[in-house]
């Protein structure tokens, strides 16, 4: 019989049910067969002419019926399809879920293609009052509800028959680990025995790009896509913008017992540390990154010789990684050069906001399977940062514990530790 | 309904149940800022609101009053960073943490959390104002597109667009470090916020948290996020509850921010800080509008929010749009105890801010053991005494409902 407390006298809190959905496909399995046999999802831009665009590839998801219609369109079908997986397999009612929803998505705008026919539907007047001279003679809704934040989650909270008043949130490039740690704090407050906690992220619009671009922040190493995105790799030159969803049912391991759920890993901890630094950038010694890594230790009970693989944030920006290696060489110490760090990133590219949620499933997966997804375009390593990545080539090992990590715009740090099984 | 216990289940008692205390109070909107100005204001019989008719015109705003950001924002290199949005956030929140005795405290700025409640930013009204009128000649606007936002966007702008990046920004301006997480979804992020921030300190997982939001209504985006479902109030301004029939949606918008420092009672009490009252129970829901909940889901909140007997003065974020207003009034009207205040009327509706800033006058009231005058003598009715506690709603124009009771300390 295993503990249903942990450490500090919380209920533990169970995975029962995994959903996600990148540009390597829709569900687990095709992620996962594409993700351990070192497959990328990066492709050329075709969403929309890429004229004047320094970066002309992405990890979009372009196989949906929402695809190309519009960021909330997408970031909601996104979210329901995981969400549908997640709860599918928990073996749960996908209409009554009865708990509460936390979702992760990217702060929303009136989409342009909007814009311009709103524009164009009228003569009369020129900006800003024209637009909202047509807007308000609209008589659908569904414009509108593309501008409100909350719309996304009012729409899963009635497709999934979720409880109470959905949180919308973002923690920008942690989103999804805060999402999935809104759930496990719920849960361990007693607030319910189960969460539904969803990263969702559909916002790869050529504004969203430019934005980004702006910032050089992004890969512009088009040539060849599936190369773009290299982690820890000397040459690495920006993330690769990318679209995707996770989706976890989390469940008090007591109550997911009780209904003969299957256990498929242990939300063991959750820690996070703001950064006062800078917007863009990390403070340079790392501190609040380390310090969300020990916070996540600490509040999984766990001491830094108990983590047998880190699920990277690596992005592949020169300024992340290199703040990652030194957050995690300076936490693990000597072992650092012996423990397995991969980034999903490699192949699926940067999905934002679904980011954090997206790599838990993946690192839950990893437990599972005994196979750790590799570090693909490992070809020009970094000197600078001594990691055991995983190069290019998936690894059968046992794993017990994952730390996986994510990092934001905005001093946002947010940690994850899972387990594979109940303490 | 998330939360509807508030006292620790004895079968399940997992964490230990802390009180939770309002010490920090920062407040702007059109009438000015802080607690003892808006005190001021409001306590005035026939308050007249401050409004600005033409400059949005056929809307009626409510403008931020003069803000000196340096007070708040010392340094001009972090303000050029920001538009007014995360100005005005920033400063409201550093009203807050000074009011509490936290702001330039190293060590309890950096283990105190933080729960924005957050929309966007402003966008550079030029460059789509450009691009839309270029658009009026051309097929090609995709490319229209890229041209123009590839050599125009200034690129920190996008910072300032960021959600989060009002926390963010609180981060860098006031070092408040301990954690940092943005809640967005209108009126409904502004209570989650609120209602997450006091469930942590219930359950001691924090000591601090610094809770609020700001809305900035003095640009066009922001006004269209109202009117592309009509929800804008036109014509001559009225009171939020006189705005049913009158043209447009029934929203008035008002620039301004609220946040608010809670904080474990025991916390408070070891540093010896001023409380403002008590933050009972929290509570919010998500009733589905179009199959006709919105009174009952309100009525079922009042019930959960454990109520006190006899006149209770009510702090309503009411915001005039027609449907939400009536249902609320609805129910205010089937509960004759309570005494609305609906503060909108003299503010403007501040969205995600709506709630916490509710909670704020809530507080003052309980603190200064005195009521507010009728803020609409037409539908509100006379409180006489001293409110040992006052109710806080916030029933969002289009989704989610919350509210909460504050109590004297």
């Amino acid at each position: 019989m295993a503990n249903l407390r942990d450490h500090m006298g919380r209920p533990i809190v169970a995975v029962t049910g995994i959903g996600v959905v990148t540009s390597l496909g829709v569900g687990k399995a095709d992620n996962w067969a594409a993700l351990t046999s070192g497959k990328s999802g990066i492709h050329p831009i075709s969403r929309f002419p890429v004229d004047q665009l320094n970066t002309r590839i992405s990890g979009m998801v372009d196989f949906l019926p929402s695809s190309s219609k519009g960021a909330s369109p997408l970031t909601y079908e996104m979210a329901e399809t995981a969400a549908q997986e997640a709860v599918s397999e928990a073996g749960l009612d996908s209409g009554d879920f009865s708990g509460p929803l936390f979702l992760a998505s990217p702060p929303v705008e009136l989409d342009w293609a909007d814009r311009f026919s709103l524009y164009n539907s009228d003569k009369q007047d020129i900006g800003a009052e024209r637009l909202l001279r047509v807007a308000r003679g609209l008589k659908e809704l569904d414009i509108f509800e593309t501008t409100q934040f909350g719309s996304i989650a009012d729409r899963l909270a009635d497709r999934f028959g979720t409880r109470g008043l959905p949180i919308t949130l973002s923690t920008a490039c942690a989103s999804g680990a805060t999402a999935i740690q809104l759930g496990v704090e719920a849960i361990r407050r007693g607030e319910c025995d189960k969460a539904l906690s969803i990263g969702a992220d559909g916002s790869a619009t050529a504004e969203a790009l430019i934005r980004f671009s702006l910032l050089s922040a992004l890969s512009t190493h088009n040539d060849i896509p599936e190369k773009a995105s290299k982690p820890f790799s000397k040459d690495r030159d920006g993330f690769v913008l990318a679209e995707g969803s996770g989706a976890l049912v989390l469940e008090s391991l007591e109550a997911a017992l009780a209904r003969g759920a299957t256990i498929l890993g242990i939300m063991r901890g959750c820690g996070e540390k703001a950064d006062d630094f800078h917007r863009t950038r990390s403070k340079p010694d790392a501190s609040p990154a380390i310090a969300a890594v020990r916070a996540a230790l600490a509040d999984a009970g766990l001491g830094e010789d108990e983590i047998d693989y880190v699920n990277a944030h690596g992005t592949s920006t020169p300024e992340n990684d290199k703040m990652e290696h030194l957050s995690l060489s300076t936490v693990f110490g000597e072992r650092i050069g012996s423990m397995p760090i991969s980034s999903n990133k490699s192949m699926i590219g940067h999905t934002l906001s679904a980011a954090g949620a997206v790599e838990a499933a993946f690192s839950l997966m990893t437990m599972r399977e005994s196979v750790i997804p590799p570090t693909i375009n490992y070809d020009n390593p970094d000197p600078a940062i001594v990691l055991d990545v995983v190069p290019n080539k998936k690894r059968n090992a046992e794993v017990g514990t994952v730390l996986s990590n994510s990092f934001g715009f905005g001093g946002q740090n947010t940690c994850l530790v899972m387990a594979r099984e109940p303490v | 309904m998330r939360k509807i216990k508030k006292s620790p289940d004895p079968q399940q008692p997992p964490m230990s149940s802390h009180d939770v205390v309002i010490t920090g109070i920062g407040l702007v909107s059109s009438l000015g800022e802080g607690p003892d100005a808006h005190w001021q204001k409001l306590t005035q019989p026939g308050l007249q609101p401050v409004l600005d008719a033409a400059r949005f015109a056929p809307y009626t705003i409510h403008p931020l009053p003069e803000v000196d950001w340096n007070l708040q924002i010392a340094k001009r290199g972090d303000q050029r960073q920001m538009e007014t949005w995360q100005r005005l956030g920033t400063y409201a929140a550093g009203l807050a943490l000074d009011d509490a005795g936290i702001k330039g405290n190293d060590e309890l700025c950096t283990t105190m959390d933080m729960v924005v409640a957050a929309g966007g930013g402003e966008r550079d009204e030029a460059v789509d104002a450009a691009i839309l009128a270029a658009s009026e000649s051309r097929n090609d606007r995709d490319v229209l597109l890229n041209e123009k936002l590839t050599t125009e966007l200034r690129p920190t702008l996008f910072l300032a667009q960021l959600s989060n990046l009002l926390a963010g920004n609180i981060s860098i301006v006031h070092k408040v470090t301990g954690s940092s997480r943005t809640f967005m979804g209108e009126e409904g992020a502004g209570v989650s916020a609120v209602e997450t921030a006091a469930a942590r300190i219930r359950s001691g997982q924090s000591t601090h948290v610094l809770v609020g939001g700001a809305f900035q209504t003095e640009h066009s985006d922001m006004l269209l996020g109202y009117e592309l479902a009509g929800y804008l109030h036109r014509g001559p301004w009225k009171p939020v509850w006189q705005r049913q029939g009158a043209e447009g949606g029934g929203v008035v918008t008002g620039s301004g921010g609220a946040f608010l420092v809670l904080e474990q009672r025991e916390h408070a009490k070891s540093r010896g800080r001023k409380i403002y009252a008590e933050l009972g129970p929290v509570v919010s829901g998500r009733a589905r509008r179009r199959r006709g909940e919105l009174n009952a889901e309100i009525a079922t909140l009042l019930k959960q929010a454990a109520l006190p007997d006899g006149d209770l003065l009510t702090i309503s974020a009411a915001s005039g749009a027609h449907a939400a207003t009536a249902a609320e009034k609805a129910v205010f009207d089937a509960n004759p105890a309570l005494a609305v205040r609906a503060f909108s009327t003299l503010t403007g509706h501040m969205k995600e801010a709506q709630f916490p800033f509710a909670v704020a006058l809530a507080a003052m009231a309980v603190d200064r053991k005195a009521g507010y005058p009728v803020f609409d003598a037409t539908v509100e009715r006379p409180f006489e005494g001293a409110p040992n506690s006052v109710l806080a709603t916030a029933i969002g124009y289009h989704q989610f409902e919350g509210l909460g009771l504050v109590k004297a300390a």
